[in-house]
């Protein structure tokens, strides 16, 4: 019998284990939370923290190995915890939905997901034809321009943000008192992310749902959540309201991860990251005592003992720790990195510019269509300096590192120079000592290192290419660059399946380092990698940069990280530069609309609201760019500018608008500044 | 994850393997064929065509365990003494079969482009010929009486699908940034190839040839009961069953049995080494 | 749509042309090789010319194989050096006999194979997943006239159950009884050809009921029953489709040694008869044949699988 005042969620002292071969791993400790109808709350957490689970159990739906060991979940004060199977069933075709990541392989690629949503109404009875009818109105409250074609399309044919709406129009149409929501946007570029969280807080407006958010994004909780809960290693380390947690953090996790996100403002030349030392353990272990003892530098005896409970802060706020009081103001914990430079063996240098680019582009045959994906970019690149390329998908900005490094040849007219000197086109044609002079750091260092290889083979063979050393020099160097990067001789031997993104990623940048490098790109290195760990890896570039004068060409779709590294950033959209300046200028205006609309798109931690400016309608294919300038159709400054014709007809130039700063756009950069203030 | 979790798996599924049943028995019958084929000389109680007059087509006794066949000759030795030549080729085959079938996946699912194309229109074409008729074909053609022709065409009859597996595997290898990696420290071709690429597809081939070892003894003992590619009078399995089964209606099952049996459960003991390993691998 | 047909059909034709020319060269890899092999070691020189003559082996090689070549797209098979008749009055009336094996055994075939293969994945990790998918793939690899004379030997002579020869030659020719008569030759197939198909579909299944998509639906509320074939089987069956394709190959080779076990007069026995007698003949041009049909058989499962996949065909029709 519920009340208005029986929360619509409450988890009570909810513990679940996973049975992995043949053990019983805690996962969930002892959770208490409540939701309260119509109410949104967050759950944040890195890897490995069970935010997943918690998410499915609120569901009833734990995996083959998964058992709920203690403790109740109770939806609007029933326990359903030991519900039977078809009682669930009922309750998740009429009273809770859950949307998650990935929405394309959410929906079955082999009906129409019209149909697919139909099948909701159809299952509390409707009749098909009148399902089909509401499947197109639900189509319409997620706001998807023209429903009817939409639903008869299959769900490859989808953008990724689509297909979120149409998940999230699928969950919606059950009209249920709980909408779980599992990274439901993680994936999903900035601009379209941006929509789909408004869109999520409309209908919340709309319908009153109670939300459950999960996600490793303090920026998007702030922003979508009306109170939060920290989650570490399956235990509730700390939960309040919104606002209280994120102005007084009070447990040495929070405080932790707050400070190692690189908020606006902060930037390498003055700021130093903070690291939480350690990696999130594994899903899983055991604790005798608090969970975050082993990495806390606030923690005692007694912490790695004892169990704390929970603790109130203020109302609501409540942490579980001991040194409640203590955490906010916990020393700093900074690494240092110990690398060992050889800058000396580079050449005196000529001029200012490191790296030249000029006038590249590159055309790829796809199903036999010709699709421009960089188009005529020019850039350069100092010494010891780091450039931001920051974009969306299909920006190019891969792309543009792969034509640098010759690992794709560009066009007719393309030339890259470096140091004065015009590289070949080509890898196979390039000098030994200028390939070892430009070097990658991959996204993804499962991909990235050869998982049949030791570490020091990685390495080792690194050198010995490019330095030309024997095998045990070559050994021997290896050792010292890994070890300079924070890498432990224990683990000099193993094979990168044996080690933790983090110390992976470090390992694959000692490669990158192994060649004595003026150049290293870093493409979106951190992205795959847990925030605390990402402070430490932006860190040790930093050091490297200023121990060895070392130039980054850093690719990212994280503005906050971008901003905080870089010391020029070019902003690419549809293979084109359409905005390159200093780190300050780009991000303080006067913007591009692009990138105005770019930054507007990002959820600040800080809480503050920034002004949304949308970006109307879909990220056109590079096989069939818009004319004139490319951004036009989409464009938030085009209405009302006065130069409509011109941003339609003619592509604009990229012009100095400022010294130093360059853009392209019609508009002057006058009128912009006095729009966007 | 912690590195001795991480190195406590890999030890674990190392005993999965040794420790799966299905590993453990396929093992032992092959390897007690094996031992026949390495002594089956010293072992078999009689030569393989040793006749005996008085004992002809006589059921299973003491004497002749197996009983012995129209020709007076000994089940039991002829069966031991046939384990040697079907092991042999089914084994040399399939390493032919799978050293020239990596070799063009290798090949093929690196360098793509052309060569790729026409090697894929010759796997399909040959893929549409059922391997028993190729095999049939030319051995007939060859005047094949030889095992080591037998050899050499089921070697090649299996090219294609090996090849087809590794190139798989090899484009998948092959768009992987390690790759990339190894091409931005200068490696060449033959470096990225074989100390790269293939140790990544090692595990598939090594399933696939065991999978492929399973078929060559179904071949091989096919076609020598179709009377392809064999010496005549050489104690082969195959030829001993073409030559005595019709003497099923008449009741005289034995000296057809044996060999068949032999025969199922070499096969049977080589395809459940190969499903232990599937299993282990997930493939 | 349509010319994606056409595109596939292009690749069909080459591939048969691309076998009809292995197929030639391995027939004729040792020069004048044929006239020696069929007339055997005691034929004299003439004898050898005159053989050459009659059957055209005296012209080059590319002459003959585009004479070939030209007298198939006509329809015409060659003449039988066995016989001195055309080839088509052998193989024609044998591949009769074999296509209805082949069909009884398609028709046993296909139905088991996938119902094990949806068995053995609902029940995974259970015994029945086991015994059907260790036992399917460890009777795959007996071959088929090993099972041939084992069901020879207890069903029919021992237990009398089911007639041992697959000709019913004397009585009742009625269909019915015919396709009896093929049971215990269609059964030796189905223990080999079951094992793979099972698997492959298994696999199907499992990778659908694992999908993201059956998760949602689960979690829409559809129990697990209505989640599994609304969602599960349609996703499930498009890989089957292909493997079944891939054995059509070891179903016509398997014909061989089960026509032979079962004295049936079918395409087997007469392509074994023309190996003995090295009737190169009969031997290429049947040897095309079946190719045809495995082709034929594959583009037929693109086509179907292009059909049900919307990911193919929402591309094609772009």
């Amino acid at each position: 019998m519920s009340t208005a005042n029986t929360p619509t969620l409450e988890l009570r002292n909810l513990e679940v284990a996973y049975t992995v071969r043949g053990i019983d791993r805690e996962v969930l400790r002892d959770i208490s939370l409540s939701i309260a109808p119509g109410e949104a709350y967050g759950l944040v957490g890195e890897s490995g923290c069970g935010k997943s689970t918690a998410a499915f159990a609120a569901m009833r739906y734990l995996p083959r190995n998964g058992k709920i060991t203690g403790g109740a979940i109770l939806f609007e004060g029933k326990n359903i915890v030991d519900m039977a199977d078809d009682e669930v069933s009922s309750l998740r075709r009429s009273a809770i939905s859950m949307v998650y990541q990935n929405p394309a392989t959410a929906l079955n690629p082999t009906i129409r997901v019209g149909d697919q949503v139909a099948e909701v109404f159809q299952l509390s009875g409707i009749s098909k034809s009148d399902s089909l009818e509401m499947a197109q109105a639900a189509l319409v409250q997620v706001q998807i321009a023209d429903p009817a074609q939409v639903m008869r399309r299959y769900a490859h044919q989808l953008s990724g943000g689509m297909a979120q709406r149409v998940v999230i129009a699928m969950a919606l149409a059950s009209n249920p008192r709980l909408l779980v929501m599992d990274e439901p946007t993680t994936g999903l570029d900035a601009t379209v992310e941006a929509e789909v969280l408004d869109l999520v807080r409309e209908l919340r407006r709309d319908t009153g749902t109670a939300v459950l958010f999960i996600s490793h994004n303090l920026g998007v909780i702030r922003h979508m959540c009306d109170r939060v809960g920290v989650l570490y290693a399956g235990a509730l380390v700390e939960q309040g309201a919104t606002a209280d947690l994120f102005n007084n953090p009070s447990h040495p996790y929070t405080v932790g991860l707050l400070r190692c996100i690189p908020r606006g403002g902060l930037h390498k030349s003055t700021d130093r990251l903070d690291t939480i030392p350690g990696t999130p353990p594994a899903l899983g272990t055991h604790f005798d005592g608090c969970v975050f003892a082993s990495r806390c530098s606030l923690a005692d005896d007694n912490c790695r003992t004892q169990l704390p409970q929970m603790v109130t802060i203020s109302g609501a706020h409540v942490a579980r720790c001991f040194h409640s009081d203590k955490a906010i103001s916990m020393p700093r914990s900074i690494e240092q990195t110990e690398f060992v430079s050889q800058s000396e063996i580079h050449a005196t240098h000529s001029g200012d510019t490191l790296l030249s680019i000029n006038h590249l582009s590159k055309i790829f045959t796809q199903d036999g269509h010709k699709v421009q994906v960089i188009n005529d970019v020019s850039l350069n690149l100092g010494f010891g300096e780091t450039l931001g390329l920051v974009g969306e998908s299909g920006s190019g900005k891969t792309t543009i590192a792969k034509l640098v490094l010759g690992l794709v040849s560009p066009e007719e007219g393309g030339v890259v120079t470096l140091d004065g000197k015009g590289l070949a086109k080509t890898l196979n044609r390039r000098d030994v000592h200028d390939v070892g002079s430009m070097q990658i750091v991959f996204q993804n260092p499962d991909q990235a290192l050869n998982r049949r290889h030791s570490v020091t083979r990685i390495v080792g063979r690194a050198v010995e290419r490019l330095r030309g050393f024997n095998v045990s020099d070559a050994i021997d160097r290896a050792h010292e660059l890994l070890s300079g990067m924070r890498v432990e001789a224990s683990l000099h031997s193993a094979r990168p399946v044996q080690l933790s993104g983090g110390l992976k990623q470090r390992v694959a940048i000692s490669r990158a380092f192994a060649g004595s490098p003026q150049i290293v790109v870093c493409d979106e290195p951190t992205s795959a990698l847990d925030v605390s760990v990402q402070a430490a890896i932006l860190n040790l570039l930093v050091d490297l940069q200023k121990q060895d004068g070392v130039s980054f060409i850093f690719i990212s779709h994280d503005l906050g990280v971008v901003r905080y590294i870089s010391d020029r950033i070019a902003v690419l959209y549809l293979g084109r530069v359409i905005e390159f300046g200093t780190s300050q200028r780009v991000f303080n205006g006067p913007f591009h609309p692009y990138t105005e609309a770019l930054l507007s798109s990002v959820p600040n931690i800080d809480g503050s609201i920034r002004k949304r400016i949308p970006l109307t309608g879909v990220v056109p294919s590079p096989s069939n760019p818009p004319s004139g300038c490319v951004l036009n159709p989409r464009c938030p400054r085009k209405a009302g500018s006065g130069y409509e014709t011109l941003c339609e007809t003619e592509e604009p130039n990229l012009t100095e608008v400022e010294p130093g700063h360059f853009m392209r756009c019609h508009i002057p950069v006058a009128n912009l500044k006095q729009l966007q203030s | 994850m912690s590195n001795e979790e991480r190195r406590t798996i890999r030890r674990e599924r190392m005993q999965l393997v040794v420790r799966n049943k299905t590993f453990l028995v396929g093992c032992s019958i092959l390897g007690f064929w094996l031992l026949l084929s390495i002594f089956g000389d010293l072992i078999a109680p009689r030569g393989a065509s040793d006749q005996d007059f008085e004992f002809v087509s006589v059921g299973p006794s003491f004497k002749y365990w197996f009983g012995t066949d129209a020709n007076g000759q000994d089940v039991l030795s002829r069966v031991i003494l046939g384990t040697r030549l079907i092991v042999v080729m089914a084994f040399s085959a399939t390493t032919l079969g799978t050293i020239v079938g990596t070799a063009i996946g290798l090949a093929s699912g690196y360098f793509k482009g052309k060569f790729d194309m026409i090697t894929m229109r010759l796997i399909e074409a040959i893929s549409a010929i059922p391997v028993l008729i190729i095999a049939l074909l030319a051995i007939a053609a060859l005047e094949g009486r030889s095992p080591t022709l037998t050899v050499i065409v089921i070697g090649f009859v299996f090219t294609p699908n090996i090849g087809r597996t590794v190139r798989a595997a090899v484009l998948g290898e092959a768009e992987l940034e390690y790759v990339a990696a190894a091409r931005l420290r200068t490696e060449r071709t033959p470096h990225i190839l074989f100390r790269e690429i293939l140790p990544n597809v090692l595990p598939p081939i090594i399933v696939e040839f065991t999978v492929r070892l399973g078929y060559a003894i179904f071949a091989i003992a096919t076609l020598s009961f179709l009377g392809a590619g064999v010496e005549y009078g050489s104690p082969n399995w195959g030829s001993q069953i073409a030559e005595n089964w019709g003497n099923i209606y008449s009741n005289i099952w034995w000296p057809t049995a044996f060999p068949a049996l032999a025969i199922a459960s070499l096969a049977v003991s080589v395809n459940l080494i190969s499903d232990s390993l599937l299993e282990v691998f997930e493939l | 749509m349509k010319q994606f047909i056409l595109k596939r059909l292009g690749l069909s034709v080459v591939t048969v042309f691309l076998v009809a020319v292995i197929v030639f060269f391995l027939t004729h890899i040792l020069p004048g090789n044929v006239a020696r092999q069929y007339l055997g070691r005691g034929a004299t020189e003439e004898d050898l010319a005159e053989f050459r003559r009659v059957f055209g082996l005296d012209r080059s090689l590319l002459a003959q194989l585009f004479g070939w070549i030209g007298d198939l797209l006509h329809g015409d098979l060659g003449q039988s050096m066995q016989y001195r008749g055309p080839v088509s009055d052998i193989l024609l009336p044998a591949i009769g006999y074999s296509s209805k094996l082949a069909g009884v055994a398609f028709f046993l075939i296909v139905p088991i194979s996938i119902a094990g293969g949806v068995i053995a994945a609902m029940n995974r990790g259970k015994k029945i997943d086991r015994a059907i998918t260790v036992g399917g793939l460890s009777a795959a690899v007996i071959p088929e006239f090993v099972w041939a004379i084992v069901l020879v030997l207890t069903v029919g002579v021992t237990f009398h159950i089911f007639p041992v020869s697959a000709f019913p030659d004397e009585g009742d020719r009625s269909l019915l009884n015919q396709i009896w008569y093929l049971i215990l030759p269609s059964i030796s197939l189905l223990l080999v050809l079951f094992g793979y198909i099972a698997r492959i579909t298994r696999a199907g299944v499992i990778e659908a009921l694992e999908s993201d998509y059956m998760r949602t639906a689960v979690l829409k509320g559809l129990t697990r029953r209505k989640a599994v074939s609304k969602h599960v089987l349609r996703n499930a069956l498009l890989p089957t489709i292909a493997v079944i394709a891939s054995q059509v190959p070891y179903l016509i080779g398997g014909l061989i040694a089960v026509e032979i076990v079962f004295n049936y007069p079918g395409f087997g026995t007469i392509l074994k008869g023309a190996v003995d007698a090295r009737d190169y003949s009969v031997l290429q041009s049947g040897v095309i044949i079946s190719s045809l049909v495995i082709v034929i058989f594959q583009l037929i499962a693109d086509i179907l699988f292009a059909v049900l996949n919307p990911r193919i065909r929402q591309k094609v029709s772009e």
